[in-house]
């Protein structure tokens, strides 16, 4: 178990000898994460709203896409998009159809919230921006959005703390990611749960950040309500 | 773009096998829901108990659980425990022991939300009547809250289904499994990955409208 020394076959020793790929591994879970809730966010919003106002088609697609998307386990969508994709000649390294599929499956589901934010405020502050004469596009930059988005904030720091742990998944279609790294490594050493402690605690460092910065962003960003 | 022809026998003749699959993802679930609402049932009352020595260290096990990856949990489970001298779990059981884990710890904030939301006038009718500690437990709140969660233990129920997909991971023959190796013997991957997708959808459907005949006949107050 733990043990202070410095020799090999002890967890600092391993974890020294080893502290490339451990921050290799770091950095694709952190790197995937990252971009995957760039994508998915931006997306999301999209399609939040084309829930939320699109023309009748437009609403059923999102709608189709997003019980889809929030009816299917997201290692089936991984494996799906992985074997896939090169089906249509697009070989794209696993690393990237991670995140394609990691992104898919969180832009479902922060469309989802971001409708059920937008439907939350007030048809009041839909029919005052009308009355003093905004167009729809206004309306939803200066009066819907603000509000809805502030209201998003909560399951969309969730969303975050779902994606970093999505990206395990990675792992089993190849991407060295923090959790495959520590696999690799306890192959080596058979240091158990030296290492698979250390992952957790990794991750639990990650996701606590993230939490942090969401309370701080729900702070900033909140408002006296009326 | 590439030619691709559908050939869906791959699918027939494995009918069967995508059939058990599934039943075995389900069974999983179900397990581990019951066991994990049992703990998630203690943890919860352990968190609203007000003792420190009580509510800290479930506080704990909720906060690690919920900030740690499943697959994590899973790997930890089946690879370290024999590290503890703990051998005779087989990956089916180690597996269900991860889950349920994992299930308690999302079903304590459910519960604990739901004993919150018990109006106090409740407990104090039932004293009012004489009702001794553990029967205004068994009679009055457990019913109310049960009924006030369902949605939630619902909701728990079908994302826990998704999360037997997981399972795969340490070679358990549930859905993904066998999707996986069927997709690796046959190189069908458009019908064996579109029939896993379907199967799964289904189920959650199928899974979400009958517990929500369950919720439409235990909201009555009869």
């Amino acid at each position: 178990m733990l043990d202070f020394s410095f020799a090999p076959g002890t967890f600092w020793f391993e974890a020294w000898v080893a502290r490339f790929s451990l921050l290799n591994g770091l950095w694709v879970t952190m790197s995937a994460s990252a971009l995957t809730i760039l994508f998915a966010t931006l997306f999301g919003v999209a399609m939040g709203v084309a829930l939320a106002y699109g023309w009748w088609w437009l609403r059923l697609l999102a709608r189709i896409y997003v019980d889809f998307m929030r009816g299917i386990p997201i290692l089936v969508l991984i494996l799906f998009t992985y074997y896939g994709l090169s089906l249509f000649g697009i070989n794209l390294p696993a690393y990237w159809a991670g995140v394609i599929a990691l992104s898919a499956f969180a832009t479902a589901h922060i469309a989802e919230t971001l409708r059920g934010a937008v439907e939350s405020v007030p048809a009041g502050q839909m029919e005052a921006g009308k009355a003093i004469g905004l167009r729809f596009s206004q309306r939803l930059r200066y009066v819907i959005l603000p509000q809805a988005l502030r209201r998003m904030l909560p399951p969309w720091v969730n969303t975050g703390l779902e994606v970093v742990k999505g990206t395990t998944l990675l792992s089993i279609i190849g991407v060295v990611e923090l959790l495959l790294t520590n696999q690799q490594i306890v192959a080596r050493n058979y240091l158990i749960v030296d290492f698979y402690l250390f992952a957790g605690l990794l991750y639990l460092m990650i996701n606590a950040t993230i939490a942090w910065l969401g309370a701080r962003l729900e702070r900033r960003f909140s408002y006296l309500r009326y | 773009m590439i030619q691709y022809y559908f050939d869906w026998s791959v699918i027939t003749r494995n009918w069967g096998l995508f059939l058990e699959a599934l039943a075995l993802g389900l069974g999983l679930a179900v397990v581990s829901l019951l066991i994990g609402s049992v703990i998630g049932l203690a943890a919860a009352y352990a968190r609203v108990s007000g003792k420190r020595w009580l509510s800290g260290p479930v506080w704990a096990y909720v906060e690690i659980i919920r900030c740690t990856p499943l697959l994590l949990l899973i790997f930890f489970v089946y690879f370290g425990l024999p590290e503890f001298g703990i051998y005779f779990l087989d990956k089916t059981q180690s597996f269900i022991l991860t889950l349920s884990l994992y299930a308690g710890a999302y079903m304590s904030e459910v519960f604990r939300a739901g004993l919150a939301s018990i109006p106090k006038q409740y407990v104090e009718a039932a004293k009012a009547i004489g009702m001794r500690p553990w029967q205004r437990q068994r009679w009055v709140v457990l019913p109310v809250m049960f009924r006030i969660t369902l949605p939630s233990i619902s909701n728990n129920l079908i994302s826990l289904f998704k999360d037997t997909s997981l399972a795969a991971a340490i070679a358990i023959p549930e859905l993904t499994f066998v999707a996986r190796q069927i997709n690796a013997n046959t190189f069908r991957v458009m019908e064996v990955w579109l029939t896993a997708s379907v199967l799964y959808l289904a189920t959650a459907w199928l899974l979400a409208t009958l517990l929500r005949q369950v919720e439409r006949r235990y909201a009555t107050i009869r």
